[in-house]
């Protein structure tokens, strides 16, 4: 068994030197930012063919201890790292330095032929917690509400439960009620064909077939987000250990987001760069 | 005179050397024993997977025991604390597989009658493979149609759909019912020249119950909304038209396999042919019947991708448990829908439980086979013996 596993790492050492100079940089964590991981590791490649990326993808929670035990160099978490993973980071002699390539927000959708256009996020939360059950209530028609969630795997579904459902620290769970489905362009569907349908859903799938409420008064926008105005939006993470080594390919990697070009990929898939500020 | 050259020739051939016969042998035991390891590799691969789901299933009872799990309908694998009461999703799974049959059988049996028993030769040698093609179908086009084009029109029109639906189904029904029973009836209550006017009574009596019946539960049906498409109802449907070509096409063989002489020998006691389906050969196919529904039920149970597309998949049970009209989960959706992201690194709980879940849909199929291979068995047996 042992010799199994040292000849297994030999063959890889050997590998490794035959190719030459070639740097690995392994990203591990959050599903939501995944795409943007992915998207850039393309990009990157494309422009460094020296440099391997591989983009994994087994949540945020796996994102922290990947970094924290030095299996990735970066991490990605689409929440900030919890006091425990923080210490444990430490301990380990591993200092996390949180980059924040791009923000977040997720417009709540209605039919268009819905009256209502404005919600607080507390009614959106009591609508999701089942207690708000009939439009009615919230000044709609006399229908009852049929709620609309992302399954429970979905990067969207843990922003929408953050930020929603967990507001001012609830801990009120979705209720049994709920419908699920499996993607984003699967809500849209639900809601554009069901006229008392509520649904979240990313940025980049309003339309006109779908009515994206304001909530607490403002409307869900690309500048709304950015200016951190519209209040389902957040701050997605990358974590490196220390800051990475002015010049060296994970410092251009993880800097990516600053450029142009970075800018536009986290566009083209649907999220809000972090340089909207003021327009 | 060829007849003894040929036989001649013949001797000649069956005559081995003693090398050839070995070769043979060697060759004939090679064979033998190729041909059985392929066929232990299907027997195995089920024992593998008994023990593989089972494997992944015990950590799970074994860290969280088994009464939350059966009894609790609180499913929030995600969140901490986690809960992972499974009932809802287990009777959801039950409801759209309960649907699938009502809507399976009696359409699958009626079908499987009509393609054995009423149809010309011809028209049946269409008919039958059109139905085949159904099976054909992928899954998700199902699921697609489902939530595209079906889940939509019970919203928008769904109570006209049910009582249309309801109209066209019930009226010939309750016909046949009404001017059949009104002949029973009247046979078994009175006699003689009193026959004729007790027979327009009784049917008379049934038909205006029988209207009443139709009139009611249509203005029911015509009154109901339905808020959302993706629902037990939809998906049960769905499952029913998808379990139907497995009905139709085993119970036709058991329907065909009652034979002729049977139909025959009913047919010369003087049985009209409505007599000869109802009296003789419906019990006589009977056990074979009952194996098509319930290999319809499995193949409507163990169905993944509709479900996960149409039944809406909300861990609860519906109220009252009965009410199609409401979305429900299960079991199979639950497992292809968290799947993705249970992390397996870690071995998790919410890993496992899907685990937990795959061991009891397999478990349940195992019965299912089992109860439908043994009705089969003691009906051929039951055949073959009197």
């Amino acid at each position: 068994m042992r010799n199994t596993i040292i000849t297994a790492a030999l063959v890889t050492l050997v590998g490794t030197a035959s190719v030459g100079a070639q740097e690995n940089i392994v990203i591990d964590g959050s599903t939501t930012v995944g795409p943007i991981a992915k998207a850039f590791a393309e990009y990157y490649m494309k422009q460094n063919p020296g440099v391997n990326i591989t983009v994994s993808e087994s949540g945020s929670g796996n994102g922290a201890k990947s970094i924290m035990n030095k299996t990735c160099q970066i991490g990605a978490m689409s929440r900030f790292m919890k006091e425990g993973e923080f210490k444990a980071a430490v301990d380990n002699g591993v200092m996390p330095v949180a980059h924040v390539p791009a923000l977040d927000g997720l417009p709540i959708l209605v039919h268009p032929s819905n009256p209502v256009s404005d919600l607080t996020v507390e009614q959106v939360r009591r609508i999701y917690m089942g207690e708000i059950k009939n439009w009615k209530e919230v000044g709609g028609p006399d229908s009852s509400i049929v709620v609309i969630s992302r399954d429970t795997n979905s990067g969207t579904y843990e922003t929408f439960y953050g930020l929603v459902m967990e507001h001012k620290g609830s801990k009120e769970k979705i209720a049994g009620s709920a419908e699920y489905v499996g993607s984003n362009g699967a809500v849209r569907q639900r809601v554009q064909s069901t006229p008392a349908a509520i649904g979240y859903a990313g940025l980049g799938f309003v339309d006109a077939t779908v009515k994206a409420l304001k909530i607490n008064g403002v409307a869900p926008s690309e500048r709304t987000v950015g200016t951190g105005e519209y209040p389902i939006a957040r701050a997605l993470y990358m974590f490196t250990d220390q800051y990475p080594e002015m010049g060296s390919h994970l410092y251009r990697f993880i800097t990516l987001y600053l450029t142009p070009e970075g800018q536009e990929i986290i566009k083209t898939i649907g999220f809000v760069p972090v340089t909207q500020y003021g327009f | 005179m060829s007849d003894i050259q040929t036989s001649h020739y013949n001797t000649g051939d069956l005559v081995l050397s003693r090398r050839a016969s070995i070769r043979k042998q060697v060759a004939a035991i090679l064979g033998q024993g190729l041909l059985f390891s392929i066929t232990s590799v299907a027997a195995l691969a089920v024992l593998f997977i008994f023990y593989f789901i089972a494997r992944d299933a015990w950590p799970f009872f074994h860290s969280r025991g088994i009464v939350e799990f059966f009894t609790e309908t609180a499913w929030y694998p995600t969140r901490d604390p986690s809960r992972f009461g499974a009932l809802a999703i287990f009777v959801g799974s039950g409801l759209v597989t309960l649907g699938a049959a009502l809507v399976a059988a009696p359409l699958g049996i009626a079908a499987a009658v009509c393609l054995s028993d009423v149809l010309p030769f011809s028209l049946r040698q269409i008919i039958k493979p059109v139905i085949e093609i159904l099976a054909a179908i992928p899954s998700v086009a199902y699921g697609f149609f489902a939530l595209v084009v079906f889940a939509p029109l019970l919203q928008n029109s769904g109570s006209r759909v049910l009582s249309i639906a309801w109209w066209a189904l019930a009226t010939p029904t309750l016909g046949i019912i009404v001017l059949a029973g009104g002949d029973i009836l009247a046979e078994k209550f009175a006699s003689g020249k009193h026959f004729r006017s007790a027979r327009i009574l009784l049917t008379g009596i049934m038909a205006l119950t029988s209207i009443w019946l139709l009139v009611l539960v249509g203005r029911v049906l015509g009154g109901i909304t339905i808020t959302t498409g993706t629902n037990a109802l939809n998906v049960s449907i769905l499952l029913g038209i998808m379990a139907l070509p497995t009905v139709v096409s085993v119970s036709e063989d058991a329907l065909q396999a009652a034979g002729r002489e049977l139909r025959e020998g009913s047919y010369a006691l003087g049985a009209t042919r409505a007599e000869t389906i109802c009296r003789t050969i419906l019990p006589a196919a009977g056990s074979g019947i009952f194996a098509a529904v319930l290999l319809g039920v499995m193949r409507a149970l163990g169905e993944t991708m509709v479900v996960w597309m149409a039944s809406g998949n909300a861990a609860q049970i519906p109220t009252p448990w009965f009410n199609f009209l409401q979305p429900v989960r299960t079991l199979t959706a639950t497992i292809a829908g968290d799947m993705g992201e249970a992390d397996h690194v870690t071995g998790s709980d919410r890993y496992h439980v899907l685990f937990a879940m795959g061991l009891c849909l397999l478990a349940f199929c195992f019965v299912c086979n089992l109860a439908a291979e043994w009705v089969v068995a003691r009906q051929r047996r039951k055949l073959g013996g009197e």
